[in-house]
């Protein structure tokens, strides 16, 4: 089983044995990977019937729903990990997400699309317009993603609510690691991962 | 009514049930139908519970009504439970009346029908009564319970009172409480019952009349919480009966006025009005949570090993989504591996008994990852 490379990375950062609560699930790729090559106790929340049908059948267990919604009705560091992949940029209240996660689970792993790409930059300047991609195909009226940030904004946030950064890996779309601090990562890496703890 | 229903098992007759209430019955007999074998591990046990009008009778044919099972769309060989592969049992509830101890039968004691010297009943008593069943049958642990509605309401008690007999559960469209709203349009099916003077305090059996006017206006209120709002008018809108104009009487000048009169006459030839009292009295006295000073995460604490399943539809106004979700909230909670999702669904409460192909789909993956899990052959 391949897993694509951002969940590989996250794969890699998690504890065999671990309980983990993976926030928009999908059709569970992670969760199943994780079950079989660590053993961990993993839950799903997962918006789409699709997502959570795929889920289900694969053996895991998930919930309907969304990070807005439902993160409240999880108690207090029920989870070991709780990740959050390519998501934050599409719920309503991030910052409060941010905190739930932390509340639920001991740390949490929150990958992110990095709008400080230096290609983003050049299409908004060059052509004035809400920069659509491959990876952001939709246009500004009809994408779910509606709280875009920069590294350098995650950062800001954090450092804001005190939330601790245990790793910080940029990388870019296939998945290879960027070695440079957050100046350069917001100029080059398409993506970033954040391993955060209270 | 105790004719032709199939298998019976007579049951407590040495040591008595005792119930909720805090009354006994002794013996307790118990009408069911098996679908399928039971493996030689014994470990292929399906338990379908059926809901608050239904009976034993999931896949086969009723003995009375002669329709098809009421989930014959899902039961049968090759069906999504799959009658090839498991041993399907459905046994009518305590209190019913199609075969089950119930307020027809005769009291031992009095050698008269119960009518209402038959003791109030909870839905955990129907589900005690169930698991003596699967003793007498030799089952120790079930693969899967399932059911829709009250049926639903059994799978919780089971998952809360005998974790340790089961492999899984699915819940559908179901609650773990009964709302005001839920009591109310009970009490009013009640009340209609009662009101007819045919009724006769329950005593009416081997009388030439019984309550039926009142059962059937039970039934006619009880079946418009079944169905959506959108689901009548697409059905029938404000379509007349038969006629090119209203009546300026009150004939069934509207087709749905006919279709309810029909439900509810439909109704009375095969339900016992006092065991609709007592069965409705059951889901109204239905709070799990209230045994464990309103936490219901609580009631589960002893379930970790049960695979979950929890399913509610987007119409259903009778036991809508909130309550679902907070089923599978309070199972998370309380460490208990469950999987949830409301279904899309234009046709209200009774979507657990339609066609529903998001539903097959999530309850098909449900049970083959517990049937891998548990090392039956696909």
């Amino acid at each position: 089983m391949s897993l694509r490379p951002d969940l590989k990375l996250i794969a890699d950062l998690i504890e065999p044995g671990s309980r983990v609560l993976d926030v928009g699930c999908g059709d569970g790729a992670l969760l199943a990977h994780l079950d079989a090559e660590k053993q961990v106790d993993g839950r799903g929340l997962e918006i789409s019937q699709q997502g959570v049908n795929a889920s289900v059948g694969r053996g895991l267990f998930v919930m309907q729903g969304d990070a807005d919604n439902d993160l409240a009705e999880y108690p207090d560091a029920s989870f070991d990990y709780v990740v959050l992949s390519k998501t934050l940029q599409a719920v309503h209240r991030p910052r409060d997400v941010l905190l739930e996660l932390l509340r639920i689970g001991n740390k949490a792993v929150v990958t992110i699309p990095n709008f400080g790409h230096w290609r983003v930059r050049m299409s908004l300047l060059a052509r004035g317009r809400m920069p659509v991609t491959k990876s952001l195909s939709k246009a500004w009226f009809d994408t779910d993603n509606i709280h875009f940030c920069t590294i350098l904004d995650l950062f800001e946030l954090l450092d804001a609510e005190n939330i601790k950064i245990a790793r910080f890996v940029p990388h870019t779309k296939t998945g290879k690691e960027l070695n440079t601090g957050g100046l350069g990562a917001n100029w080059f890496a398409d993506q970033a991962l954040f391993l955060l703890e209270n | 009514m105790r004719g032709n229903v199939g298998h019976t098992a007579s049951l407590f007759k040495d040591e008595p049930l005792a119930l909720d209430s805090g009354a006994i019955l002794s013996p307790v007999t118990v009408a069911y139908e098996t679908y399928g074998t039971l493996n030689k591990a014994c470990n292929n046990a399906v338990l379908i519970c059926h809901a608050l009008t239904g009976d034993q009778y999931a896949a086969s044919k009723h003995p009375i009504t002669g329709k098809p099972g009421w989930w014959e769309r899902l039961v049968g060989p090759g069906k999504l439970i799959d009658t090839a592969k498991y041993f399907v049992i459905c046994s009518n509830v305590l209190g019913s009346c199609l075969g089950t101890t119930g307020p027809w039968e005769v009291n031992p004691k009095s050698n008269e029908p119960w009518g209402l010297d038959f003791p109030v009943i909870t839905i955990r008593d129907m589900v005690r009564v169930q698991a003596a069943l699967m003793d007498n049958l030799g089952i120790e642990k079930l693969f899967m319970v399932i059911g829709g509605s009250m049926g639903g309401m059994q799978v919780l008690e089971w998952i809360a009172t005998y974790p340790e007999r089961l492999v899984s559960a699915v819940a559908l469209a179901t609650a773990a409480r009964h709302t005001a709203q839920n009591i109310a349009f009970h009490e009013v099916g009640r009340q209609a019952v009662m009101a007819d003077p045919n009724w006769q305090a329950g005593a009416y059996y081997g009388k030439q009349q019984k309550p039926d006017k009142g059962l059937a206006v039970a039934r006619m209120t009880a079946h418009v919480t079944y169905l959506s709002e959108d689901a009548l008018t697409e059905k029938f809108g404000r379509n007349l009966q038969a006629r090119d104009a209203v009546s300026f009487g009150f004939d069934a000048d509207f087709q749905i006025e006919s279709y309810l009169r029909h439900q509810g006459s439909a109704f009375v030839d095969r339900f016992d009005a006092n065991s609709y009292l007592y069965i409705t009295r059951a889901m109204d006295y239905l709070d799990i949570a209230g045994r464990h000073e309103g936490r219901l995460a609580d009631a589960f604490k002893d379930a970790a090993n049960v695979r979950c399943c929890v399913i509610s539809f987007s119409s259903d106004w009778l036991y809508p989504t909130t309550e679902n979700k907070a089923i599978a909230h309070a199972m998370n909670a309380a460490g208990v591996r469950v999987s949830f999702a409301e279904i899309n669904s234009p046709h209200g409460h009774d979507a657990f008994l339609l066609e529903e192909p998001e539903m097959d789909a999530m309850i098909s993956g449900f049970m083959g990852a517990a049937a891998a899990a548990e090392g039956l052959e696909p």
